[in-house]
């Protein structure tokens, strides 16, 4: 699949502000499945300051400075992505979990090592005994990583409710756990830590999914949003396995991948630090639409 | 007691040989001497106003520093042998960090379990492409005891921010002042050296870096339960002392923003933690950080002391490993072993340390928890079953450390010496090619005799260390060319923006308070004594003055209800939420003097001290005499602190806007003063005794005319007279001739506004013409008016200062 992703972020501030610092995380990554032939990121007023760098886990960083009083600033980030099937996966043929859970517990280097990071506890994930109870029910003894995994997928989509006046990007997870409501960013962080509540490597994923219109309607300008998922380990053979709990599906064409990380704080599409700001209104739009 | 080290008596009871040059000077002090010199090094902390966790939100002061009369000797050999060590370690704790921040052979090569690490919420993956090589740990401080065998073992490592430097350096200078003779006879090494080789060591960190350096130590700000520290050792060291909103980054460059425009930083001296140094990339709710500052660092663009991630290091966790990483990264035996420690974070060691639970002190893991250690031997089943059932729920949370017997100090009780608990926090500086033992450090001893050790935060009480040198020992100290270390790396304009906002505002209360102590004793004057109906007139219209100013309420009805208004009084006085009472005065003093601490000498600090005594102190009388006395003393230590600073303070810019906050706010209190006194007028001219009390003019108008006050005399001394230093007229000229020297300002036009603002309001006073006004019908409503203009104007113009000068510094209150 071909894409065309525009992706705004409109802030107002209700004071001008002087001076900010930001950071965007909106390049898509390259991977074995995902080009990204031209990007392309407008920041208004104009930086003075821009750079390009890389973080710890690879996902391309953005840094601007502006100087000078401004009431509003607009980020537009354009890109086209070609987007391949992912090959199909037999989940039966994963091999069983604790496998998986043992080898990242090992003191030796192995390809595992470096998986074992996104076992532990991070800024906002710290699982609880009652999630990884939950996520024992999927996990049975020596049951297929992914086929457990794909349970689990499914058990947290059919026990949630997509609710995204819940939940906002600041809930601590133990609120929608509790809740069992929120939008992809709690789906997503929920099943992360119930992976790693049974010691399985999982990370978070940040990106965009092309939306498709109800039956003989036009699809609307910048409905799409941005959309997050995560990345389980499956062994050395394997690798990163990609889930999404909110549509209950493994991601294959429509979902298109710009960072990864431990959960949303390594990822965060736009951060930014303002002088002088009283109260600021975000207003994002996203579009994604196939290119012909 | 046997299987326990004593440091001061061998086992067979005799005084060990480098502690029996003190021990005899100690025999002829005698318990009396001893007492002594508790009491003098009581007052020299109280002076030099040392404490720990200074200033909480509220301005209350904290909790007073506590020094034991009774050094810990150490002696050459044993001072060698941690020398030696210390050396090693922070050359190891180097090796080790840059590793972590770069090639990660340490997991890459299995030394470490790889969750060591990553579940070490120390290690911040933002550092990860940061070159650590070159630019590592500056500072370490660790923990050392001694245990019965007498060898030295490390208890842990300090490494963001090592604490206790300041302190240890502050003991020293107390307790040296309390032992002259001793000391020097000792051959106690100093420590002026090693500060010395610190500073150099940020000053090359900088000159590798730029020819004309910039350095920079950053706190979080007077509520920092070591400020007192910070701002001590930047002092002495002579680097300026900031806060996070003092600093900016442009264009990946670091600048502090001074008065007159921003001023790049090279090397930055952090005493903020490591989450809290950056609000873009770290803690987005930190007040301390920079946005933007690891983008500057990691371009290159400044030096960082510690480096951001150094928090990793302070891990318990690594302990256990520290032989074998010694061995593989630098290729040498580890010199001062660790207490013995296990990480539960391996599932067969948590079934070893399991077997015997009774064996160990629990204690967390990795950095930035607050839980203490827990010693499990006196615990109760019950609690020992829930500790341990925490342990197994996240066992890589925690290590087990060998419950050691701790060598045993002689502590002074106050009236005998008792043996305690002893903890020695060593310090070393260095850099890549060399590093420096501290000789001496921070001691600390349990508060009670049972006592387990315990953190300074728990209470644990202080010690000075002494290291004996067997040759004869060159003094040495830095604070007596800081003068010289000033001069060199601060010019004149350098003062930070948010500093000259602090110095503003300590001049503008201590003025205010000045005007309200003054205005109570003129109050409580009356109160007392024989009476009389004259006494009580000028009381009368004494109040109906408080009531103009707003320091009383208006509806409060005083005729005749004497004990109403005694009580009025004393709450102004106690009562801190009182607005503009006397002890809410007090404590915006000490907020903005604490804020402004480096620009402030000893002496200004002391005079703080005995004036929050003096505060706090009970009534030495009943009535209101007492009242009276108490007010006394207050004026007098106010007048005081304005002696200072016009002798005591060089007058640049920060002294400027201290003189201006203090000029403003007495005209604009004069105004006010003046225009309910006129009001007053219109019945009865009583009013104008209490008046010129309150300007301290009561002698110079006597001196004039020899006549009961009369409004005009009164009003041309008070207003007009341009040499009364209590005038309106000599507000404004000291004013304007202030104004003159200002520098330029943010907004370019700074120095030219003000200056146009206040030769304004000379005009507009120069145009009163008082005889004209005598035989005038509407001669109140003339004064009256030009005082409320005046009031006005002063108000616009510390409006004016603040947008100008102190406004690009986002203030979080005054």
């Amino acid at each position: 699949m071909r894409f065309q992703v525009i992706h705004r972020t409109l802030c107002r501030y209700d004071s001008p502000v002087s001076v900010c610092h930001y950071h965007a995380k909106l390049t898509p990554r390259r991977l074995p499945n995902q080009e990204c032939p031209w990007h392309e990121i407008t920041i208004r007023p104009e930086p003075l300051h821009r750079y390009h760098r890389h973080d710890a886990y690879g996902n391309a960083i953005t840094y601007f400075e502006i100087e000078g009083s401004h009431e509003e600033l607009e980020v537009i980030s354009r890109c086209y992505i070609h987007v391949k099937a992912n090959p199909g996966v037999d989940a039966a043929a994963t091999p069983p979990w604790e496998s998986v859970r043992d080898a990242c517990q090992s003191s030796q280097w192995s390809a595992a090592t470096m998986a074992a990071e996104f076992v532990c506890d991070s800024p906002l994930i710290h699982p609880s005994q009652e999630m990884r109870e939950y996520a024992l029910r999927s996990f049975t003894p020596a049951r297929p990583v992914l086929e457990a995994a794909l349970d689990l997928n499914h058990r947290i989509f059919t026990d949630f409710t997509f609710d995204p006046t819940a939940t906002n990007v600041a809930t601590p997870i133990e609120e929608s756990w509790k809740k069992k409501r929120g939008v992809c960013q709690d789906y997503a962080q929920v099943m992360i830590a119930c992976l790693r509540g049974v010691g399985l490597p999982a990370r978070y994923v940040s990106g965009y999914l092309e939306t498709l219109p109800p039956p003989g309607q036009q699809k609307l300008i910048g409905a799409d949003a941005s959309h997050a998922w995560l990345s389980l380990w499956c062994g050395e053979e394997w690798g990163w396995m990609d889930l999404d709990p909110t549509n209950d599906l493994m991601p294959s064409l429509r979902h298109i991948t710009l960072a990864w990380g431990r959960d949303f704080s390594d990822v965060s599409p736009l951060r930014g630090v303002t002088l002088g700001a009283g109260n600021q209104q975000i207003i994002v739009a996203v579009d994604v639409s196939p290119d012909e | 007691m046997p299987g326990v080290w004593d440091e001061m008596f061998a086992p067979d009871g005799s005084v060990r040989p480098h502690w029996q040059s003190f021990s005899r000077m100690l025999a002829q002090l005698g318990a009396h001497g001893m007492q002594d010199n508790s009491a003098t090094i009581a007052r020299l902390l109280r002076d030099h106003g040392v404490t720990y966790n200074v200033f909480q939100d509220t301005g209350a002061a904290g909790r007073p520093w506590f020094l034991d009369a009774m050094p810990l000797l150490v002696s050459s050999g044993d001072f060698a042998v941690v020398e030696r060590g210390l050396q090693q370690r922070i050359r190891l704790l180097r090796a080790i960090m840059a590793d972590v921040y770069g090639l990660q052979r340490l997991i890459k090569e299995s030394w470490v379990p790889p969750r060591l690490l990553f579940a070490n919420p120390g290690y911040l993956r933002q550092v990860q492409d940061v070159n650590l090589e070159d630019d590592g740990l500056c500072n370490v401080a660790t923990d050392l005891v001694r245990g019965a065998d007498g060898n030295w073992v490390a208890l842990a490592d300090r490494c963001q921010m090592p604490g206790g430097l300041g302190y240890a350096l502050e003991n020293r200078i107390v307790l040296s002042q309390a032992f002259p003779q001793e000391f020097k006879q000792c051959r106690v090494q100093r420590l002026a050296s090693f500060f010395e080789r610190e500073r150099d060591i940020f000053r090359e960190m900088a000159s590798a870096h730029r020819k004309t350096p910039n350095v920079v130590m950053v706190t979080p700000g007077p509520h920092h339960r070591s400020y007192f520290e910070h701002a001590f050792k930047a002092r002495y060291l002579g680097f300026p002392l900031v806060e996070g909103a003092d600093l900016t980054v442009r264009d990946t460059r670091l600048f502090m923003k001074t008065l007159e425009g921003l001023r790049q930083v090279d090397v930055l001296i952090r005493r903020v933690e490591d989450v809290s140094c950056d609000t873009l990339e770290l803690d987005p709710a930190s007040w301390s950080g920079v946005p933007g500052l690891l983008e500057a660092w990691r371009n290159g663009r400044v030096r960082i002391a510690n480096p951001v991630g150094s928090g990793v290091m302070e891990a318990a966790a690594w302990l256990p490993f520290l032989p074998n990483l010694c061995r593989q990264l630098l290729g040498e035996e580890l010199l001062i072993p660790s207490v013995p420690t296990w990480w539960c974070g391996q599932a067969s060691v948590l079934a070893e340390v399991m077997k015997e639970p009774r064996r160990w002190v629990f204690k967390k893991a990795y950095c930035g928890s607050d839980t203490p250690a827990q010693s499990t031997a006196a615990l109760e089943e019950k609690s020992l079953k829930a500790l341990l059932a925490e342990v197994r729920a996240d066992p890589e949370a925690w290590v087990a450390q060998e419950a050691l017997v701790l060598s045993q100090a002689p502590f002074w009780t106050g009236s005998q010496l008792e043996p305690r608990s002893f903890v020695w926090r060593a310090f070393v500086c260095g850099t890549a090619h060399e590093s420096h033992v501290m000789p001496g450090g921070l001691g600390r001893v349990s508060p009670s005799s049972e006592g387990f050790l315990v953190s300074m935060v728990a209470g644990a009480l202080s010690k000075d260390v002494w290291v004996i040198s067997d040759e004869e020992v060159a003094l040495k100290s830095l604070l007596v060319d800081r003068a010289e270390a000033l001069r060199v790396s601060r010019p004149p304009g350098d003062v930070a923006s948010r500093i000259a906002d602090h110095l503003f505002w300590l001049g503008r209360y201590a003025e205010r308070m000045e005007q309200t102590t003054r205005l109570l004793r003129m109050l409580s004057k009356r109160l007392g004594g024989e009476g009389g109906e004259l006494q009580m007139h000028e009381l009368r219209d004494g109040l109906r003055l408080a009531q103009e100013v707003k320091l009383l309420d208006e509806r409060l009805d005083v005729t005749g209800a004497l004990a109403l208004v005694h009580q009025e009084i004393k709450d102004l006085m106690d009562n801190p939420k009182r607005v503009d009472g006397v002890a809410d005065l007090l404590g915006k003093l000490r907020y903005n003097a604490a804020a402004a601490r480096d620009r402030l000498s000893d002496d200004t600090w002391r005079l703080f001290n005995q004036l929050q005594e003096e505060v706090s102190a009970p009534l030495t009388h009943a009535g209101a005499y007492g009242i009276t006395a108490k007010l006394d003393r207050i004026i007098l230590d106010m007048a005081a602190f304005s002696g200072m600073q016009s002798e005591n303070m060089v007058q640049g810019h920060g002294w400027r806007f201290l003189e201006l906050g203090r000029r403003i706010e007495r005209g604009s209190a004069s105004a006010t003063f003046l225009q309910a006194a006129v009001h007053l007028c219109e019945e009865n001219e009583t009013v104008l005794v209490p008046l010129l009390e309150i300007f301290d003019s009561t002698m110079t108008y006597r001196r004039h005319h020899f006549a009961k006050p009369k409004l005009l005399q009164v009003l041309d001394l008070l207003m007009l007279h341009a040499a009364n230093p209590r005038s309106l007229a000599f507000q404004l000229e000291a004013i304007h001739q202030q104004a003159r020297l200002l520098p330029q300002g943010s907004s370019l036009s700074g120095a030219a506004t003000a200056l146009e603002a206040v030769e304004m309001m000379l005009r507009h006073l120069r145009q009163i013409d008082l005889p004209a006004l005598e035989c005038d019908a509407l001669r109140f409503e003339v004064l009256r008016q030009s005082c409320e203009e005046f009031i006005n104007h002063f108000e616009s113009l510390s409006h004016q200062l603040t947008e100008d000068y102190f406004s690009h510094a986002t203030r979080r209150s005054r």
